[in-house]
């Protein structure tokens, strides 16, 4: 069935907001899916990245909400293979700054095991909480 | 790089020469913790190779991972402030280059991203260094390696001088993952198809085993919210590198030897068939062919214990 989407200025401004954060032509994404295609984390996503830059593309702020965002490990999989030079992963970080920089963190120290954190290293540590807090 | 960069490099190397060439080095947090087996196996394998690694004088975190938003300058000051120290060392002629070596895939990918990033926008230089302002001023011209390029530079015949333990019949499969690689800016090799390890490798006398799987990502910092997200890309990863018949994977970096190492705990709950494998830093099969002493090895540090294997095939002394 034949969907309508209207466009409002509040999608466009949310959009204006991601192209900004990214620095990234997200208009461009021609929906190819070789990003979907090279995800190594797409098994844990809700949406796939091609679809989280049809949602931002269109200015759907429920971008904001999609388990998406969180499980990209940024490992530039996709950023080397898109045809249109995308990089998806600027997108994703954007839109975890939108949410991070309104203090609303995915991580909390409190809730990792302290056997967890006596093992794992520094490393994962602080990448983690440089990308999932705020 | 310029020529005469590579012949102090190649002068140093050559048989009986008494000085050494100074590095600046940056080992960053997680190599003197979990990744100590990689900083003590690189240390030794480079002073065996007639080079010198001059640790950096208050070094600090490099920030482990770039910021992706374009507004986000403070996060590049960390690294830069490590850049500043590297000045400071090529400025007071405590090295004989300018470039700073990294062994960490990830501080690598860090700094080097950093470095392009600011000390190619001369407004952002200076907003850091403003910022910085109790700190002489960045230049921006120091650049930053990659141990695999320093190794790359030397005369392969004075690397395969060095080998004592030839690695035999060990099957081995290089790992890349993705901060050795990607984004193509910072890469030291192709993206899709990474061959800088093999190389070497096979000086070592290894058998090089190629997978497809070598530049899969091992799931990175998910390590931390979902280990077991992270344990299947682990199981992936090794049950390619086992089918195409290696004994054992090679990396770099601290993360990925987390993740493949101490994961398999993880993938033993889940995939009670997996059949556990070693997984080494690059610089310590180096440091078992070199017959350098076992202790810079660091094998004690290792979750699935390489030892066995090594012993089995006559790399390794028993009491070793």
């Amino acid at each position: 069935m034949a969907q309508t989407i209207v466009i409002t200025p509040k999608n466009e401004t949310f959009l204006k907001r991601i192209v900004a954060l990214s620095a990234e032509a997200i208009t461009v994404c021609d929906q190819c899916g070789t990003c979907s295609g090279s995800c190594p984390m797409i098994h844990e996503m809700d949406v796939t990245p091609s679809q989280l830059m049809r949602m931002v593309q269109l200015g759907q702020s429920e971008a904001l909400d999609t388990k998406t965002m969180w499980v990209c490990a940024s490992c530039f999989a996709c950023t080397v293979r898109c045809p249109r030079g995308l990089d998806v992963s600027k997108v994703a970080e954007a839109l975890r700054q939108v949410t991070l920089r309104r203090s609303v963190d995915r991580l909390d120290i409190r809730n990792i095991p302290s056997d967890e954190l006596a093992e794992l290293p520094q490393i994962a540590l602080v990448s983690a909480f440089r990308k999932l807090t705020g | 790089m310029t020529s005469e960069q590579t012949s102090t490099t190649h002068a140093a190397l050559d048989a009986g020469s008494p000085k050494r060439t100074r590095l600046p080095y940056y080992p960053g947090c997680t190599l003197k913790t979990t990744g100590k087996g990689l900083e003590d196996s690189a240390l030794a394998v480079a002073e065996t190779l007639g080079m010198e690694l001059v640790e950096l004088p208050r070094w600090n975190c490099c920030g482990v991972v770039t910021s992706l938003t374009d507004d986000d300058l403070m996060r590049h000051i960390a690294p830069i402030r490590n850049m500043v120290r590297v000045q400071e060392m090529s400025d007071a002629g405590l090295v004989d280059d300018k470039r700073v070596v990294t062994l960490c895939s990830m501080c690598f990918n860090a700094l080097k991203w950093s470095n392009a990033r600011i000390g190619g926008n001369a407004e952002d230089l200076k907003s850091i260094n403003d910022f910085m302002y109790l700190e002489e001023d960045y230049r921006g011209d120091s650049e930053v390696v990659h141990f695999l390029e320093i190794l790359k530079e030397l005369d392969p015949e004075a690397i395969a001088r060095q080998v004592k333990v030839p690695l035999g019949n060990l099957n081995v499969a290089p790992y890349y993952g993705c901060t050795l690689l990607r984004p193509k800016s910072i890469g030291i090799d192709d993206p899709e198809n990474p061959t800088i390890q093999r190389k070497f490798l096979e000086t070592m006398g290894a058998t090089v085993i190629d997978n497809s799987y070598k530049t899969v990502c091992c799931g990175s910092y998910q390590t931390v919210p979902d280990k077991y997200a992270v344990a299947e890309l682990t199981h992936d990863i090794l049950s390619h590198a086992r089918s195409a018949g290696a004994e054992a994977v090679t990396t770099f970096c601290p993360l990925c030897a987390f993740n493949l190492d101490n994961r398999q705990r993880e993938v033993l709950e889940k995939h009670p068939d997996f059949e556990p494998m070693p997984v080494f830093y690059f610089t310590q099969l180096m440091a078992v062919a070199f017959g350098l002493n076992a202790e810079c090895c660091r094998f004690d540090l290792n979750h699935t214990d390489p030892r066995p294997l090594l012993r089995g095939k006559k790399l390794m002394k028993e009491d070793a």
